[in-house]
């Protein structure tokens, strides 16, 4: 096996006595994706916190091509490269949805100190934030701001300005939630083409979709894995039915 | 309609018109009160920078403008007046090197934590300049020689004379100005804007955020400095109170009447405090209460008018009323 991008090992986080995650180890591969499925309170998103630094692991490691980057900040895992977008729509909300991409690209400047030449001036930031607006399928959204777009296309600058990062990694937690069938469907053909040279972790909901761009799952409940592998082995796990998919069998 | 920027340049260039023609025609006071509004309006374009643009509400921001006074009181002891040109930016970086050792502390804490911190600090140094003989004690010092802006022997211009010293004064402020208005739109500007809305975000992003409010502090603080030692050039005299949290509090008030995080905000919200503050103490005695002598409280309920009916300030009013007209 090719060395995995991402590894999370034995990964734990405890809230007081809760222990909101145990010893999750999972792995992911450049050009592949990995969905992580579970019931609500199963983790995944502190699972996606830790991986990006936003919250500290009280045990276990991350390894991020190769290099542990267990404990860092938030800002400098997203410097090494991976990117995260949020369930809970967190953009700047009275800014234009160019202006957040505008941002987003703008922190893979070395530095931001600069105090006079106007920032729309920097025409390689401001084609980058367009260049992730379109791939997103915002390109005509530009200039509206980010309140007054529906939730859909709210959810896609999420998306947007992750991608104006220029990540190799791409921690997306439910891309979907709240997407109509069509944003949807646009939605997955994007992970489709992002999948070719990115590596992905998908936190999602909708079965349909993933299954439909799965390459492995992990299923998780009440904070650990409780089974992983090829979307065709998920089908058919009978732990896996029971504790979850057998919810809605259809 | 003219679009709306080449307007307001037209009201900008007839402001500064009618500003570089004052000392021609007004008298004395007038002019000396111009210049008082000019540098107030300094300060509180400092402060609106944390307050208005990176939102870090600072509630101690009079210490560096005041310690640029004792630092400018100290350098022109036994009536040798200090050189301009050396001891203003010295000055300013001394203001700016308080903020960065403050800075660096009380940037770690957030929200009224913040607020708490600087407010404390400034006191600290209230009280060591108040209770220490090292600066004059609660009296403070007098400066008897204002700073010499000769240049080479040539003297282009003699502080002493209220009329050049305002000239001075009001070239800084369009230099303040104009600096801001280009920070605004800058890519640091920019930065600031992110933190202020959403500072977590910033940080997911990969921004360093803290380098980035630690260098407006300290900018904040350089700028308060510029603003407190023009302020103890013009009154000859420095005390404690510079330092003082009243001073913290009234030009934040400034900044919060004139608008947050605009441009011209804490400039309008300078002159209407300080005009206010003038036409509330010349108001005339009923009977035997002398309302001019106790201004301040007409003052707080005016204040109070302004936060129920004005809570955006007076610049986003004006903006309003503009954009319906």
């Amino acid at each position: 096996m090719a060395e995995s991008i991402l590894q999370a090992r034995d990964l734990s986080r405890h809230f007081g006595g809760l222990a909101a995650l145990s010893e999750v180890s999972l792995a992911c591969e450049m050009g592949q994706v990995h969905a992580v499925i579970g019931p609500n309170g199963a983790g995944k998103s502190t699972l996606v916190n830790l991986l990006s630094g936003e919250l500290a692991a009280s045990a276990g490691q991350v390894l991020f091509e190769g290099r542990d980057i267990t404990g860092l900040a938030a800002d400098r895992i997203s410097q090494l490269g991976v990117a995260r977008s949020y369930q809970k729509t967190n953009l700047f909300r009275q800014f234009t949805a160019f202006e957040n991409c505008r941002l987003a690209a703008q922190s893979r400047l070395r530095t931001s100190m600069h105090f006079f030449r106007p920032a729309l001036t920097r025409e390689d930031i401001n084609a980058e934030a367009h260049r992730a607006l379109a791939q997103a399928g915002l390109a005509d959204r530009h200039d509206v701001v980010v309140s007054a777009l529906s939730h859909g296309e709210q959810r896609q600058v999420e998306i947007a300005m992750a991608l104006a990062t220029r990540p190799r990694m791409l921690l997306l937690d439910e891309p979907l939630a709240g997407m109509g069938a069509e944003e949807s469907a646009r939605i997955v053909a994007l992970l489709h083409e992002l999948a070719r040279d990115h590596a992905i972790l998908l936190v999602e909901h909708d079965m349909d979709a993933v299954f439909a761009v799965a390459n492995t799952l992990t299923v998780m409940v009440n904070g650990r894995v409780l089974e992983s592998g090829s979307p065709a082995r998920i089908r058919a796990s009978r732990a896996v039915q029971e504790a979850y998919l057998g919810a809605d069998s259809d | 309609m003219m679009p709306r920027s080449r307007s307001l340049a037209i009201v900008a260039i007839l402001i500064v018109a009618a500003l570089v023609l004052l000392p021609f025609v007004a008298e004395k006071f007038t002019v000396q009160f111009a210049t008082r509004i000019l540098i107030m309006a300094m300060f509180a374009m400092s402060l609106n920078l944390l307050v208005g643009h990176a939102g870090l509400v600072s509630l101690g921001h009079a210490a560096y403008f005041g310690i640029a006074g004792y630092c400018l009181a100290l350098a022109s002891q036994q009536s040798q007046a200090a050189n301009f040109w050396t001891s203003l930016p010295l000055v300013m970086i001394a203001a700016g090197a308080l903020a960065l050792v403050i800075g660096a502390l009380v940037l770690r804490t957030g929200g009224i934590y913040f607020i708490m911190a600087t407010l404390a600090f400034a006191q600290m140094l209230y009280f060591l300049l108040h209770d220490t003989g090292i600066a004059g004690g609660s009296d403070g010092m007098y400066i008897y020689a204002r700073p010499d802006a000769s240049l080479f022997g040539w003297r282009p211009i003699d502080l002493e004379r209220f009329g050049d010293f305002y000239f001075v004064v009001l070239a800084l402020f369009v230099v303040v100005f104009g600096f801001i208005g280009a920070l605004r739109a800058s890519l640091f500007g920019r930065v600031l804007a992110g933190i202020r809305v959403n500072e977590q975000r910033m940080r997911s992003l990969g921004f360093a955020t803290f380098r980035y409010k630690l260098a407006c502090f300290v900018l904040a603080g350089m700028l308060a400095g510029l603003a407190g030692y023009l302020a103890a050039v013009q009154f000859g005299v420095v005390n404690p109170d510079m330092l003082g949290w009243q001073l913290s509090g009234a030009v934040l008030m400034m900044v919060i009447l004139g608008g947050m995080g605009t441009l011209a905000g804490p400039v309008i919200g300078a002159a209407a405090m300080l005009l206010l503050e003038l036409g509330l103490q010349s108001l005339p005695a009923l009977g035997d209460f002398n309302p001019g002598k106790h201004w301040q409280l007409s003052m707080g309920i005016v204040i109070v008018l302004v936060a129920l009916f004005l809570p955006e300030g007076i610049t986003r009013l004006l903006r309003r009323t503009a954009a319906d007209g």
